[in-house]
């Protein structure tokens, strides 16, 4: 309703403005191409070498293994054999020919249960032995033995423990990634800056406040470094592990392949495992980066 | 007496080591006064605020504040320290309400406690950045958050250990301006360290001269006769002012020279 009117001010302004021609500064509007153009180039920078360095590693790779009698499966015999593979992730053809996406996601179900426990375990253990001087004499040479025992070696007594595959390997991946999650809270703990302490003590904040309000902050960029060691522990263990107790993960899966001599679906599950492993990593990165935002300055 | 420091020795041992760092100090504060405790580095003053404070333990005597003898920190004695000490994953506004929330937690509402802590702001003039995080404001700045968080929990003393330390001459200036404006608003009674003498004249009614360690005493008390509210321009040529000030500097260096390593 208002608009015509508008309209002919402005139409009004506009014949009023055009009867003396007004030098106006040149607005210097980048066009979106020229902004557009150096984001891209940044993102290219990054993103080709590593993709010429795969290319490099694949041609080597396909001539080394290109004879008949080579030992080791060449980059496309493996597209060949493991297409299916591949392209569908997520495919189900029957109980134990599932997609290797579906594989995984089984592997990082057991990997969450025991990352888990092994995350809030190792949090209140290390604010422990943090806090505690004796808790620190006492536990420490204990921690300090158990972690170097490779996580595999824990299965036998997992498994005479829990009776059943699931809750072992679960057991594994908890006593894998505890040690640097312990170590680390610990270490962030006993650095809680003096003058923290004292403002807690000013304030009389009862020890349960104490944890969430202090320590749990203050300590978080140890704790996340903790964490983030852990979690790729886990998913190490967690292969291993799945291959003695068998079942759906992907670890079970290499095995079964290797027992089968398919060679082409092993290439393929390891790159997946990789590249899981990576987003772990990443993912838990970035959560220590969002959360840890206000404790890393200072 | 309102505060009363009676007979404070502390020891300090460590290992086969004993070092005595204050024999005998005894020290009567009014309420609503503001006393200095002035000395060279190492003479033990920061001891015997984190005494009052309760964060240390004294050897021999005691504190009594109120009638009630002060064992262990708490809120009735806030302290403002030399380097701030808000939690930098707070904003400034958390940073304060984190000490309203403990302190008021039973007497005052949700927004009795808001409004407490926003008024708190405001006498430090910091409303405007009450979502930064401490990394975001300046050194003097910080301090102010820091002089707010012990204001808001409406302590019997105010301790500062030497609050304005780490600034430079003119935040510094702007920081004891705004102390000595608290102060007339508020009527607070504080205990203040510092080793800046003109900072202890401007501020004090009295100022506690501490003699070097080993075994530090009080040296000496000097009271400051200058009628408040005082301007820092009118006093530099102001007699009592530059007699004060001779008193506390001959004291400091012509009878109690800072020996190195001695």
């Amino acid at each position: 309703m208002n608009m015509p009117i508008r309209n002919t001010e402005n139409v009004v302004a506009l014949t009023q403005a055009s009867a003396e021609v007004l030098p106006m500064p040149q607005v210097p509007a980048k066009s979106l191409l020229s902004r557009a153009l150096p984001m891209m180039s940044e993102i290219a920078a990054r993103i080709v070498p590593p993709l010429i360095v795969l290319a490099i590693i694949l041609v080597v790779w396909q001539l080394a293994t290109n004879s008949p009698k080579a030992s080791l499966p060449s980059p496309l015999k493996i597209w060949q054999d493991s297409k299916d593979l591949i392209v569908d992730p997520f495919f189900v053809a029957g109980p134990q020919d599932i997609g290797l996406g579906l594989r995984i996601l089984t592997s990082l179900e057991r990997v969450a249960y025991g990352f888990g426990l092994a995350a809030i375990a190792g949090v209140l253990l290390g604010a422990i032995v943090g806090q505690s001087t004796w808790a620190m004499r006492g536990l420490d040479p204990i921690f300090q033995v158990l972690r170097t025992v490779p996580p595999l070696a824990w299965l036998p007594l997992s498994l005479a423990a829990f009776r059943d595959a699931n809750p072992s390997a679960i057991f594994v991946i908890f006593i894998t990634a505890i040690w640097p999650v312990i170590i680390n809270t610990a270490v962030g703990i006993r650095n809680i800056p003096q003058d923290y302490r004292n403002v807690a003590l000013v304030l009389k904040l009862n020890p349960i406040e104490y944890f969430y309000k202090i320590m749990v902050p203050s300590a978080a960029p140890y704790i996340f470094t903790g964490l983030r060691i852990g979690i790729g522990l886990s998913w190490l263990a967690i292969v291993a592990a799945e291959m003695l107790t068998g079942g759906v993960g992907i670890g079970f899966f290499i095995w079964d392949a290797w027992n089968s001599s398919r060679l082409s679906d092993i290439v393929v599950a390891l790159i997946y495992i990789g590249l899981v492993g990576f987003v772990l990593d990443r993912l838990v990165a970035g959560v220590s980066t969002i959360v840890t935002r206000g404790t890393a300055q200072s | 007496m309102y505060l009363k420091i009676d007979h404070v020795d502390k020891t300090f041992q460590r290992g086969s080591q004993t070092t005595e760092v204050l024999r005998g100090i005894t020290l009567d504060v009014a309420k609503g006064e503001y006393v200095s405790i002035i000395g060279h580095s190492g003479c033990g003053k920061s001891t015997l605020l984190n005494i009052v404070a309760g964060l240390t333990g004294s050897t021999n005597g005691g504190v009594i504040l109120e009638g009630r003898q002060v064992d262990e920190p708490g809120p009735d004695r806030a302290v403002v320290f030399q380097n701030h000490s808000l939690l930098p994953w707070l904003t400034v506004y958390d940073n304060v309400r984190l000490a309203v929330d403990k302190v008021f937690s039973k007497t005052k509402s949700r927004a009795e406690r808001h409004a407490w802590t926003l008024h708190n702001l405001d006498l430090v003039q910091m409303v405007h950045a009450k979502d930064k995080r401490p990394a975001e404001i300046s050194g003097g700045m910080k301090q102010r958050v820091g002089i707010a968080r012990a204001l808001a929990m409406e302590p019997k003393v105010l301790l500062l250990d030497e609050p304005f330390g780490a600034l430079d001459a003119l935040t510094r200036a702007h920081l004891q301006d705004s102390v000595m404006a608290l102060h007339q608003k508020l009527g607070n009674t504080v205990m203040m360290i510092t080793h800046d003498v003109d900072e202890a004249v401007l501020l004090s009614d009295r100022i506690v001269m501490m003699t070097n360690g080993p075994a530090a005493k009080i040296g000496e008390i000097l009271e400051v006769p200058l009628a408040r509210p005082r301007k820092r321009l009118e006093l530099v040529s102001d007699a009592a002012y530059t007699k004060c000030r001779a008193a506390v500097l001959k004291f400091l260096y012509e009878r109690h020279r800072y020996v190195e390593a001695a």
